[in-house]
């Protein structure tokens, strides 16, 4: 489990993801008419927020002596198509790529998947202890589990799993926001009566799971999804631990591996970093509306 | 099928259900996060290494090492240094990055966005551009400086100024992510209370610190609880910032920029693979973390409750 995830994770209103939110109607947003100041502030913001970015584009369309010159070069240059060759000659780049899909591909659909089962039946269903296993839910989040990591390699030791992506999959399969997540959603979004309705016709729980909690929680799973590849994607310490041959990496060990020769090619360095960002910025430009709903709904109660 | 056999299945799907949905992250969880954690003291207490399958037993040997090894103290004291410098101005300009976006803005989703935006990068991409940003012969902010009159810096040499590099990235990654967080939580607040703080002429800085943050306390508390957990474990911002070689491992060549993490990598992964010696760093790293959440809670919990 990854920071990005636990940072999301707090006590608080429920999600309301994709339905109109019911706000009181004096509340804080739109009390003050911003001054000029402020536009100013935020678009410093703005600026600072993107320019490493744009950088990153920048030096990865120029050969490395373009980068010697005084200024440097602040407009994209015409290397791009050559860097992206280099990248791939001097590591299995590709092989990274489809790796890291399947790394993060794998445990999204895994943690939506358990995700949602716990939360339904955190959220709806009664059973002995479900409070106090809650908070064990909630308290998990701030465990820290990067400390784990010696006996977490000894154990794939044992299963014959190091240098290999199961090792870097198992243990990310499950998380305590997701769970968390999902419950406080589904509290919220899944009618009791419906559920009500087909115990009376007789359905089992995992029909009521497959036809009605599903249907309902899709907008949330979506939500979950995203932030849950982008973590996995991204995840560093523990894939550069446990894999050691060039084919089993994934991006962001590779491009670890571009940056830590005697001599740093900063414009490869950079065009492997392109690679590896270019992926989830686009999904961010195309779903961020989304993505910034969700982070908002974890927040704190004031 | 009878009834009554309908009715036995029906009652045990109404008990067992539940538990059965819950299972696979409680078992998945304890297996991976919680178990490793927990055994990781029992091979701090033992000479452990994978070369050898003997793992004697060493009572508490490996503690006295670590806390007799002037490289440990200088881990912490790096650690601690970053998590001061990447987390107090983070989250100060988070507030205050929110606080500016409760206003009737044109545009909001755009700021919204862009802040998010460094979030969507990766830790390695992180420390891959700003170790580029700041090299001493050919980054853009050495330039910047020079052509303000100031001198060039040479980023990684130093203790100050390396950890300062390390701490503006955390700031950059993490900024824009906690404001949202914040904001969340403000705009729940009641607007009156702000009406009769602009009536009494209370400037909008002053809102924000005599109503906005004290109203918000919960949520701060959260978040300097969550940073600092991850600031004390901060790892691949100085093993990338690191040029080559084994400076990645020891966080530069006199150890200026080597955090905890990378101390225990170094130990646990690098050097003959130590088990007991690097799990033994992971245990004292784990009070460490605690000790210094609950102070930080203990700090936080200070802002007045607003009345």
């Amino acid at each position: 489990m990854t920071m990005q995830l636990v940072k999301g994770g707090e006590a608080g209103p429920a999600p309301r993801i994709g339905r109109r939110s019911h706000r009181p109607v004096r509340t804080l947003s739109h009390r003050l008419r911003p001054g000029r100041l402020t536009y100013l502030t935020l678009l410093a913001v703005m600026f600072f927020s993107a320019f490493p970015l744009y950088f990153s584009f920048v030096v990865a369309s120029q050969d490395n002596s373009a980068l010697g010159r005084i200024p440097p070069p602040l407009l994209p240059g015409a290397n791009l198509v050559d860097n992206v060759r280099r990248v791939f000659d001097t590591v299995p780049f590709g092989a990274a790529m489809v790796n890291s899909v399947i790394v993060a591909g794998t445990i999204t659909a895994s943690v939506v998947l358990f995700s949602t089962l716990a939360g339904f039946a955190f959220a709806k269903l009664r059973f002995k202890g479900r409070t106090a296993l809650l908070v064990v839910v909630v308290a998990t989040m701030m465990v820290p589990t990067q400390l784990g990591i010696v006996p977490l390699y000894l154990l794939m030791n044992q299963f014959g799993w190091t240098d290999s992506l199961q090792a870097v999959i198992m243990p990310a399969l499950v998380n305590a926001f997701g769970v968390f997540f999902m419950t406080q959603y589904l509290r919220e979004a899944l009618p009791t009566e419906l559920l009500e309705a087909g115990r009376i016709d007789g359905a089992a729980t995992h029909r009521l799971f497959w036809h009605v909690v599903l249907p309902i929680a899709r907008p949330a799973a979506a939500v979950l999804g995203m932030l849950t590849f982008l973590t996995a994607w991204n995840d560093y310490f523990w894939p550069l631990i446990v894999l050691s041959s060039p084919d089993n990496y994934t991006v962001q060990v590779a491009l670890s591996n571009l940056r830590s020769g005697y001599v740093t090619d900063f414009s490869l360095v950079l065009t492997g970093t392109l690679l590896a960002t270019l992926p989830l910025l686009v999904v961010f430009v195309v779903l961020g509306k989304q993505i910034i709903g969700g982070i908002m709904q974890g927040a704190v109660k004031g | 099928m009878n009834s009554s056999t309908r009715s036995r299945l029906y009652r045990w799907d109404v008990k067992a259900s539940p538990y059965l949905y819950i299972a696979p992250f409680f078992v998945l969880f304890a297996a991976f996060g919680l178990f490793p954690l927990g055994y990781t003291a029992w091979v701090s207490l033992h000479d452990w290494s994978l070369l050898s399958d003997e793992h004697t037993f060493a009572g508490l040997d490996n503690y006295q090492r670590l806390l007799g090894d002037p490289y440990f103290w200088n881990a912490l004291r790096n650690t601690v240094s970053i998590l001061v410098l990447g987390t107090v101005p983070q989250l100060l300009l988070a507030l205050l990055m929110a606080h500016l976006l409760t206003m009737r803005l044109r545009g909001r989703t755009f700021f919204q966005m862009g802040m998010l935006l460094p979030n969507v990068a990766s830790v390695v991409a992180v420390a891959v551009i700003f170790s580029q940003l700041f090299g001493r012969d050919f980054g853009v902010i050495n330039w910047v400086l020079e052509s303000l009159g100031a001198g060039r810096i040479d980023w990684q040499a130093g203790v100050a100024s390396s950890h300062i590099a390390i701490a503006v990235m955390i700031i950059w990654k993490w900024t824009g992510y906690n404001a949202l967080i914040y904001l969340a939580a403000m705009q729940a607040i009641p607007r009156d209370m702000y009406e009769s703080a602009t009536l009494d002429g209370a400037s909008s800085i002053r809102q924000l610190r005599s109503i906005t943050i004290p109203m918000i306390r919960p949520t701060v508390i959260f978040t300097v609880i969550v940073s600092t957990i991850y600031g004390l474990q901060v790892f691949a911002e100085p093993q990338l910032f690191a040029g080559g070689g084994y400076d990645t491992v020891t966080g530069g060549s006199s150890r200026q920029f080597q955090t905890l993490t990378l101390y225990l990598y170094e130990h646990g992964f690098n050097r003959g693979f130590q088990f007991g010696y690097a799990s033994a760093t992971a245990w004292v790293m784990f009070v460490i973390i605690v000790v210094i959440a609950v102070l930080n809670y203990l700090l936080v919990r200070r802002i007045r409750s607003s009345s």
